[in-house]
Formats: structure tokens, sequence, C-alpha cells
């Protein structure tokens, strides 16, 4: 029951804001509906930890301990999400870069988006889950192109064909997954492409065919991920689209879009083993740890900065998995939620300071700790999280996966510590001119929302200092089951 | 070796001969009725024939045996296909001599004499004419030897009777290979035979034409023995594509009897009939091709046709 | 012969004209012809799913044929022409780099989609397990199709294209995915073609014309 609430809320408010997206309470019916998706999801989780996993809906829904997390993550950042999203929008508005009808679009297609991930992750249905990654994709396409400028129409464009392509692939390798399912679980009762069914059945499926299906199953999903070299899409779309939705794109639909890779993942090795997933997540993941921390360096957009540290932090986790085993995992769970709750406070910040400046430039913006304190301790203290300093939780998550890794594959070594250098330099090099710094430009015309920014920083904090023993006996159960 | 087969033989040359330029008349006349302008006499062809044979020759100065030779050989070695190519009968003492890739040699052999002649005379256009036609030559033969391959691959046999003889045994067989071949064929026909989108056979335009440019110095019986060995070639091509890809009414061994032969005749008939149709009706859907994009048109032949190959290994039954 | 043997066979000339019409679409020029063959390519695919149908005795597969009927051969083709009507796009032909050489990449990439299917189509038991070699070759066709075009319609002729061919691979290896997935596909892909409807007129606004040239200003800097 818990399920269909959580799936429904933001359904309605969808359609609520469809009608009412225009109002001046849009934005409070938004925040509002995303608090009461919140609490559902809250009392999902009550629920499974008392009572164990749990199947819906003619097996169609399910929740286990790696969903429900990231069902709380995805909740609890719409949330914040759309707090934030309320004094930002609102200034966007005054700026006259945006009008009510738009308005509209946004808050109804917010909601929508929501319930498209939310779906992904609650689904026992690799097929439904493909219809729910794909749906992802579609509300957001119309909210990157939400300015209707020439670059964030082409973001948007690339966005589209790129990830379309891309789920195309993951549609085939679903399809090839059925393929061998209907072979073991037969076509009647509609179980061969329930997970659950599937993971019982896993040692049975045909091996040729699930490393076949794995191989576009990674490459579709991993398009969303934003895995190197399919990446090209993300900067854009993160640069482009309004600053709430860049924060729930990297913070939201990166991690579906992984944790739809992981779901196959876990079929294929119990077919095939674990050596060619493994290798084939940790090479992807390499590759974009390295090429997203170089091109760190290159970029001038302060959101197109932080889209490439996405990149490169999803290639982390990527790689963590693929080092599979219970540290392993458990390291890039953390790593997940941390990166999330971290990532997206950046983009709150980012979005203010490049409001403040006028321009998302890093050479339009200095001295922001001088204009309004709390936007730019904000910027700078959400970097130096993102960038691994103690006593930050991304440093304990990526302390974790460094001696894993250096533990089982040595030689990996050497490419993350790169990874993380560069990255380091290049981010905290451009993060300190724009703190820090003279500059004359005028406050906001309405006060910013950075409340999200400091209690997902403070979380973050915490989990780096103390995690609390129910929160990690939840991660290794996790990670157990990710195997 | 018989003496009836020889008689069928003889009546397949004959009929050939007699019926290719009333094939000619009758594209002429559904291309004027596709395009709503009052057709020519079915007839036409042939009366021109009987003009030009009782006129007399005009021969440049300095032309030499070779132009004055071209329209006999071109005349000979159409009449010779014709007497391979299985359009009446499979049963043919003749077609024992040669296998279809010495068919298309044949072609080539009409194609060199024939751009010979044009330049003998050494004006401009002739040249320009054989120059072009060479290169369509050369590239629609790897097209048309490549559609043959597709029939080969089926029926086991490079020979165009046994081909047919086999689809006669193994009725059933469709593949889809034979889509992609028919395809290709048909595009490399219209090519070969000089018609739009390659080449337009009524153009006045020295400059856009291919075919008509290598006969302008032609005139009188010359120039007759050229047009109906043109129309020859464009009787045998529709034969070799009734072969490979509608052998339907063709007498095939065994059957003997004046019957079955009269059947193919009608069978024959009919077909050149629809054929003849449908090529005007291509002809009047289609623009022509500007020249350079002629190669662009063939390589798609060409690719179509090993498609076909790649199809019948691939899927095939 | 059996009837099962003649629909096999039918089955088989019906994917080979799929395939046919993929590299029509490679080298077609203007866009209402691609539209054309797109419609066409949803014909054949609706003829074969009702003959997989027929011959299976899946019921289903009758409703997901229907399907393939309203969306691919009706709706989609009316909403793109529609589409171009209103942006005055039905004549716009595009320049092609190369067609043969684009060919000629299309049939290494048969050859590569046969290979890749063999060991699968060997291990089903359907029908048309034979046609999921053709399946793959339509995919890879329709992604070289986006890769060449620089139309904005062009290109999403080109998506649709490739969904055919998932269509055609899901038909052919297990006689179709569940009704509710194929429900759900249809209408991500009905939505999505609404939006890149939107999308068009945005462009146009923006750049004046649908060509994606203009849309390769977000680089590295």
């Amino acid at each position: 029951m818990e399920i269909l609430i959580v799936l429904g809320l933001p359904l309605l408010g969808a359609a609520l804001l469809a009608l009412f997206g225009a109002r001046r309470f849009a934005a409070e019916l938004n925040a509002g509906m995303s608090l009461a998706t919140l609490i559902a999801a809250s009392s999902l989780v009550v629920r499974v930890i008392r009572y164990g996993p749990m199947l819906f809906g003619h097996e169609q829904f399910f929740v286990d301990p790696f969903n429900v997390f990231l069902v709380a993550l995805t909740a609890f950042v719409g949330f914040t999400t759309a707090l934030f999203s309320r004094p930002y929008m609102r200034i966007e508005e005054h700026h006259g870069r945006l009008n009510p009808r738009r308005l509209r679009l946004y808050h109804s297609m917010y909601q929508l988006f929501i319930f498209a991930m939310l779906l992904a992750l609650l689904t026992n249905n690799m097929g439904l889950l493909w219809v729910a990654m794909e749906a992802a994709t579609l509300s957001t396409v119309l909210l990157v192109s939400l300015y209707r400028t020439r670059a964030s129409l082409e973001a948007a464009w690339k966005y589209f064909i790129l990830c379309g392509v891309g789920i195309a692939q993951a549609l085939f390798g679903t399809i090839l997954l059925y393929f061998a399912a209907e072979k073991t679980l037969g076509r009647e009762g509609m179980t061969a492409l329930l997970w659950t069914h599937l993971n019982a059945v896993k040692g049975q499926l045909e091996p040729r065919v699930l490393g076949l299906a794995f191989v576009f199953l990674l490459v579709g999903y991993g398009t969303k991920v934003g895995l190197a070299p399919l990446h090209n899409w993300l900067p854009d779309a993160h640069a482009e689209g309004p600053t709430p939705v860049s924060a729930v794109l990297s913070g939201l639909l990166l991690n579906v879009a992984l944790y739809a890779v992981i779901r196959c993942k876990v079929l294929v090795e119990g077919s095939i083993g674990h050596l060619l997933p493994g290798r084939m997540l940790m090479t992807f993941g390499l590759l974009s740890a390295v090429l997203g921390a170089f091109f760190i360096w290159r970029q001038r957009d302060i959101k197109r900065l932080f889209g490439y540290s996405s990149i490169e932090h999803m290639g982390i986790i990527t790689f963590a998995f693929g080092l599979g085993g219970p540290v392993a995992n458990f390291a890039a769970l953390l790593h997940m939620t941390v990166h999330s709750l971290t990532k997206s406070a950046i983009f709150f910040t980012a979005g203010h300071a490049s409001q403040t400046a006028g321009t998302q430039q890093m050479d339009g913006i200095r001295g922001l700790v001088g204009i309004s304190p709390p936007i730019g301790w904000g910027l700078m203290l959400g970097s130096l999280a993102i960038l691994g300093m103690p006593p930050f939780g991304v440093f304990a998550s990526e302390f974790l996966i460094l001696t894993t890794a250096m533990r089982e594959h040595p030689w990996t070594t050497p490419f993350l510590l790169i990874a993380l250098a560069v990255a380091f330099a290049g981010i905290f090099s451009r993060v300190q001119p724009m703190v820090f710094g003279e500059s004359d430009a005028p406050p906001l015309p309405h006060s910013p929302a950075l409340l999200p920014v400091f209690v997902h920083l403070a979380m973050v904090l915490t989990l780096g200092v103390y995690m609390p023993a129910a929160l990690a006996e939840w991660y290794r159960a996790a990670a157990r089951l990710i195997g | 070796m018989s003496a009836i087969s020889f008689f069928r033989q003889f009546v397949e040359v004959v009929l050939a001969i007699a019926i290719a330029p009333l094939l000619a008349g009758w594209i002429a006349q559904c291309r004027a009725w596709l395009q709503n302008r009052s057709a020519p006499p079915l007839l036409l062809p042939y009366r021109m024939l009987r003009k030009l044979f009782f006129k007399d020759v005009a021969l440049a100065t300095d032309a030499s045996v070779l132009f004055r030779a071209t329209p006999y050989v071109l005349f000979g070695t159409m009449v010779l296909a014709a007497a391979i190519i299985p359009s009446l009968v499979t049963d043919l003492p003749l077609a024992r001599v040669a296998d279809s890739i010495a068919l298309v040699g044949l072609f080539a052999t009409a194609r060199v004499f024939l751009s010979l002649a044009a330049m003998d005379i050494g004006t401009a256009f002739g040249t320009l004419g054989a120059r072009r036609e060479m290169m369509v030559g050369f590239l629609a033969e790897p097209a048309l030897l490549m559609v043959l391959f597709n029939a080969f691959l089926l029926y086991g046999s490079t020979s165009l009777p046994s081909l047919v003889d086999g689809y006669r045994t193994h009725p059933s067989v469709i593949d889809p290979s034979v889509i992609f071949a028919a395809l290709a064929f048909v595009m490399v026909a219209l090519a070969e035979n000089a018609r739009i989108p390659i080449d337009n056979p009524s153009t006045h335009l020295e400059l856009t034409m291919i075919h008509e440019a290598m006969l302008l110095e032609y005139s009188a019986r010359h120039l007759a023995l050229v047009e109906w060995a043109t129309s020859l070639k464009l009787f045998n091509y529709a034969c070799i594509g009734f072969a490979l890809f509608m052998p339907w009414g063709i007498a095939t061994h065994g059957s003997d009897g004046a019957g079955a032969l009269l059947i193919a005749i009608a069978a024959l008939i009919g077909k050149l009939v629809i054929a003849g149709a449908a090529l005007a009706l291509i002809e009047s859907l289609s623009a022509k091709l500007r020249i350079f994009r002629a190669p662009e048109y063939l390589a798609m032949a060409f690719l179509l046709a090993v498609l076909g190959l790649l199809v019948h290994l691939l899927v095939g039954a | 012969m059996h009837t099962s043997q003649l629909i096999a066979e039918v089955l088989r000339v019906l994917a080979a004209g799929l395939l046919l019409i993929s590299f029509a679409m490679l080298s077609g020029r203007r866009t209402q012809q691609l539209i054309t063959l797109f419609a066409w390519q949803g014909g054949l695919l609706f003829v074969s799913t009702c003959l997989v149908a027929y011959s299976s005795g899946l019921t289903e597969m009758y409703y997901s044929a229907a399907l393939t009927l309203l969306l691919k051969v009706i709706a989609l083709p009316w909403i793109l022409n529609r589409l171009i009507k209103r942006l005055g796009a039905q004549w716009d032909s595009e320049q092609l780099v190369n067609v043969p050489t684009t060919m000629l990449v299309g049939l290494v990439l048969v050859i590569f989609a046969f290979g890749l299917a063999q060991p699968i189509s060997s291990m089903a038991t359907t029908i048309t397990r034979h046609t999921l070699g053709i399946a793959l070759a339509v995919i890879l066709l329709a992604f070289l199709m986006m890769i060449t075009r620089r139309k904005a319609v062009t290109q999403v002729i080109g998506f649709l294209a490739m969904e055919n061919g998932l269509f055609l691979a899901a038909t052919s290896a297990t006689y179709g995915m569940p009704m509710v997935i194929e429900l759900g596909i249809a209408l991500d892909l009905l939505v999505g073609v609404f939006i890149l409807g939107i999308f068009f007129f945005q462009i146009r606004e923006q750049f004046d014309s649908l060509d994606l040239h203009n849309l390769e200003s977000l680089k590295e800097d």
C-alpha cells in the first residue's frame, strides 16, 4: 500500500501542478507535494526496516534494502530541491528569464520526473524499469530547454537524442534478457521479466545471451549514468537547464540509472560469473573518472564544471561496483548517497552564485563571501566536501574504495589517485577566486533558500564522522544483495 | 539433340528478332499514354526500319571499316544473345555453348564495338557518348554479375536454361534475396538499356545524351541495324529478367509438344506487355539523373545485389 | 507444402523487405519520402506480426500488431506529415555526402549484425528466429542514419526506425514482450514524438532552420 502512495503522490502532484502551476502558490504546492512524498517514502522505509523486503501488486513492485535507500534519498533530495527552487525560480522570473506558463511546465514536469524515478526504483519488472527510465528522460527534456535559448535547445536536443539512442540499446538488452528468461520461466504468468523471479533462477539463464544482453544494457543505461565515452549530453544538460533540474539530474537521475545497471549486473553475474561484468564496470568507471577529472580543467562555466565532476564521481562509483565484494559495494552505496547530497547542495549554491553575478561564467563570479556569506561558504564547503576532504562523508567512501582497489587490483590505484588529484586541483583553483575576492554585484531580489544546502552538508559531515548503526546495517544488507 | 529442338531454337530466335521492335513501340505508346500525349502507332518502329533500309548510306569521309562493320557486329551479338537466353524453351542447343557469364561478355563485346565506332569518326559528341557509355557499362557489369550470382546460389548453376529448369523443379522456394536481386536487376537493366534515369532514349539534347550520341553519325541501313540491335538488347534484358525472376510458362525439358511452345509464346507476350508498361511507368515517374550521379546509382544497384547475396547466405532456407 | 513453412518463408521475405527499406532510408533525400518509407516499414511490421500471431496462436500478438498499425502506420506518419507541413519543410531535401560509402558501411553493419545475432537465433525456437539478424541490422542502420544526417526531422525518423528494429527483434526472438511493456514502449514513443514536435518549433523559432549544423556551438572549450 505504501508503495502506491509513494508513487501516487508525485503523479497527483504533476496533475495538480499542470492545472495550477502558473499560480502564485505553485512553488509552495510543489514543495508540499514533495514533502508528502518524502513522508510516504519514510513510512515505507520504516516498514521495510521493520518487516523486511516486500512485494506488491501481483509482484510488479517490490522493495528491498537496495532500492528502499535510494527511494528515501530520491524523495529527500526531491523535497529539498523543491524548497530550493521556490526562491530560485522566483528570482529567475524576476530577471525575466521565465514566465508563468513555463513555470507551470516546470512544476508539473518536476513532479512527473520524481514519479518516473520512483517508479524505476520500485518496479520489479525489468521492462517497466525501461519504460520508467525513458519517461524520466522525456520529462526532463523540456526542462533542460526551459529557457528556450539556443544553447539550451542544443543541450536538450543532444540530451534527447543521445539518451534516446542509449535507451534503445537498453531495450534491446532487455529483449535479450527476456529471451533468456522465457526459456526458464516460460511466457505464462508474466514472471519472465520480474527481477525477483529472475534472481531466483539466474544460475540457469543462458550465459551467452546474458553476456550480450549485459553489454547492451550497460551501454544503454550507462549513457544515462554519464559514463565516458557516452557522457556528452551530461555537461550540456547540466549547464543549460535551470539549476534545480541540474541538481536533480546529478543528484538523482544518475543514481537511478546506475541502479538499473546494478540490478542487471546482479542477474548477469549469476549466470556468467563476476569476471566480465566486473571488468566492464571497472573499465568504464575508471575511464569516466579520469576523463571527467581532466575535462574539469577546461571548463569556464560553473555548472559545466560540476557536471564533469559528476561524471568523475559516477565513474568512481561504477568502478567500486565493478570491484564487487561487501566492502566495495558498501563504499559505492555510501558514495552514491554522499555524492547525491553534496552535488545537489553545490548546484544550489552555484545557481544562486550565478544569479548574483548574472553569469554562469566563472570569470564573472567573484567575491561571493562579500555579497552573501551563506552562498560563498556554502559553495566553499560543498566543494571541499565533494573533493573528498575529511571529515566529510565523501572522504570516508573514497578512502574505502581506494583501499579496496589497492588490495584487489593494485594497478588501478594510480589512475584513481590521478583522477582525484586532478579534480581536486581543478575545482579548488576555480572555486577559491569565486568565493573570495572583491565584487560589487547587487544582492538578490528574493532571499535565497540556503537551508537545504547546509542540511545536506551537515548530513554529509555526519556520515563522515559517525555512521548510525542502523544505517550501516542497512548498507551492509544492500551490499550483500548486490554481491 | 533432335531436329525438334533445333526447330524450337529457330522459332525462338526468329520470334525475338520479329517482336523486339514491337516491344519498343509498345513502351513508347505506354509512355505517351502516361504522359497524356497522343500515342504513336504501335508499328512505328517497323516503318522506321523499312524507311531506313531503303535509304542510301551517307558515310563520313574518314570512316573506317570498323565503323561500317559495327552495325552488323551489334546485330549479330544481340541475335546470338537471344539464342542463348531461354525466352521460350529451356532445351536450347545453342545455350550449351555459353553460360550467362559469357552472355555478359557478349553484351560487353557489343558495347566495345559501338564505343570504338563512335570514336572512329572523331566527332566530339561521339567520343563524349562513348566515354559515358564505357563508364556506365564499367559500373553496371559487376552489378549484373552479382545479380546473376544471386540466382546461381539459389539453383546451383551458371547457365540460364538450367536456372529455369531448377526453378520449375522446386517452385516453392521464395528466397528473401530475390527481392534485392530483382531490384538491382531492374536498376541495371535501366542503365544498360539507356533508359531514364541514366539516359533518355527520346532526348534531343546532345550534351545529355549517352547512347544516342554514339549513333549520331549513322544513317540508313546502318542506323536501322543499330536501332534494331538496341531494341533486341532491351528484349534480351527483359527475357533475362523473366528467366531469373518469373520463369512461368517457359517450356522446360521434357515438355516437347507444340502446345507447350504455344503456351510459352503466349506467356512471353503477356509478360512483355506487363514489363513494357512497367518500364514506361518507371520512366514517367523518375527524372533523369545528372551524369555525375550515375556512379552512385549503379553503386546502389551493386550493393543491393551484394546485400541479396548476404541475405541469402545468412537468412536463406 | 505446409502452411507453417510457407508462412516462415513469407516472413523471411517481409524481413528482407524491412532491411531493404532501411537501406532506402539511408539513401533517401526528401523528408516526405522518408516518412512514407517509415510508414511502409510499419506496414510490413504489421503484416509480419499478424502472420506470426496466426502461426503461433498467441492472441496478445494480434494486439501488438494492432498497436503497430495504429501507432506506426497511421498515427506517427500522420503526426510527422502534419508537423513538416506546418513547418513548411515538406519539400526539404538534404545534401548527402557519399551515399555509396554510407551504403558500404551499412553492408558491413549488416554482416556484423548477423554475426552477433547468429548464436542467439540458433537458440531461439520461434518461427521467426532467422530474422533476428535482420532486426539487429535494422537497428544499426537506423543508428547509422542518425549519425550521418544533419536534419532534425530525419534524425527523429531514424530514431523511430530504430524502434521498429527493436520491435522486430522482440517478435523474432521471443514473440514479443509482455503486453504491458509494449504499451509502455508505445506510450513513450508517442510522447517522445510529441515532445520532439514541440522541439522542432522551438528550434526553428531560434535558428530559422531545422538544420542541426546550428546545434554545434556547445563544444569543449
